[in-house]
């Protein structure tokens, strides 16, 4: 069983098409990894769907990086 | 290049009139229509005309839950939508100066928002296929205004604005926006035009008729088929040449 972090990184290189050591943790998913804001809302699709929850709207406009994701995914996947 | 087999559709308001002629033609092109009227006997009769290719369903446009509960319906029995021709549509005519609050708001929310509401709803699984297709049913007097209509007209000029802005948003996931404006066609919506209005109306119009729903259907599947996929953010006027815009 991967961890959450590699799960959550293995989403980003799919769904924006980057290379894997592109995927730092600081990095802006816009700023740094040439994603629009259709493909932040697309990544944010494919992260429900993987870890099977529901991000509200006000929470995924705040997952902006690659840390941003893993957290979030993180600490909803402990409740 | 105009089969539309295997796909599912929902048509809002395919009771009668337009939304009906629309859910046959989209049938008879082999997709599975999902009619919507706003009561079960409706849904029942939509169901019987529609057979094996296609049911029947209770929607309120202008009531966001029943927006969602019927296209996670669908969504679950059928698996996504490919098609959404947002058909229903309302008209509550007065001057100006004597129009209602409510005769504004209702026009808006059932022409207007419930554009709004639907889309957002059938967007995540268009996405995710890479493929789509919305037509948004608007109006000639969109274009060119009518006098007693501000509330129609605005509604049905705003749903052009909406058409184009979504159709920059999402033309690179494969889904297309357009809308299609009818001119005057036979409908119960123009039943209650006088013999008189209808007098002046047709010699406005260069074809010397009313449409048939069918004419406006024809418009619709063509933009839901497979030949269409490079057109986004258009309005095709079907109105007899009473106004080439
Ligand atoms: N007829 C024309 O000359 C003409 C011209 C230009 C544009 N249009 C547009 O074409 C579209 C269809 O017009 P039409 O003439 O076919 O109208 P129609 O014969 O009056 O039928 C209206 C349809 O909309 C449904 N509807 C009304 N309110 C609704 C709501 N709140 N929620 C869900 N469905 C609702 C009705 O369902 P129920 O049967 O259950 O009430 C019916 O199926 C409309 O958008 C209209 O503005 C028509």
């Amino acid at each position: 069983m991967s961890t959450i972090e590699e799960r959550v990184k293995k989403i980003i290189v799919e769904q924006l098409g980057v290379k894997e050591e592109e995927v730092k943790p600081e990095a802006s998913f816009e700023n740094d990894l040439g994603a629009d804001s259709l493909d932040t809302v697309e990544l944010v699709m494919a992260l429900e769907e993987e870890f099977e929850t529901e991000i509200p709207d006000e929470e995924a406009e705040k997952i902006r990086t690659v840390q941003a994701a893993i957290d979030y995914v993180t600490a909803h996947s402990e409740e | 290049m105009f089969s539309l087999n295997e796909q599912v559709a929902l048509v809002t308001g395919a009771s009668r009139g337009i939304g009906r002629a629309i859910a046959e033609s989209l049938a008879a092109q082999g997709a599975f229509v999902i009619g919507t009227a706003t009561s079960a006997s409706g849904a029942d009769a939509i169901s019987a005309y529609l057979g094996d290719q296609g049911a029947g369903m209770v929607l309120n446009v202008t009531d966001a839950e029943s927006v969602n509960q019927v296209i996670s319906d669908i969504q679950k029995t059928h698996g996504g939508i490919d098609i959404l021709v947002n058909n229903a549509g309302i008209t509550k005519d007065n001057l100006l100066m004597r129009m209602k609050d409510e005769e504004w708001n209702d026009v808006m929310s059932t022409n207007l928002t419930s554009v709004f509401r639907t889309s957002k709803a059938v967007m995540r699984g268009m996405m995710k296929k890479r493929h789509g297709r919305i037509i948004n049913i608007g109006s000639v007097v969109g274009t060119t205004g009518n006098p007693g209509q501000t509330n129609y007209c605005a509604a049905k000029a705003g749903l052009i604005g909406f058409t184009k802005s979504l159709a920059k948003e999402i033309a690179a996931r494969g889904v297309t926006v357009n809308a299609v404006a009818p001119g005057f066609i036979d409908t119960d919506m123009t039943q209650a035009l006088t013999d008189e209005q209808k007098e002046s109306i047709f010699s406005g119009i260069p074809a010397a008729r009313l449409g048939k729903p069918e004419e406006i259907a024809a418009a619709v599947v063509f933009l839901a088929s497979p030949a269409a996929a490079y057109i986004t953010g258009e309005t095709i006027h079907v109105n007899g040449g009473m106004s080439m815009v």
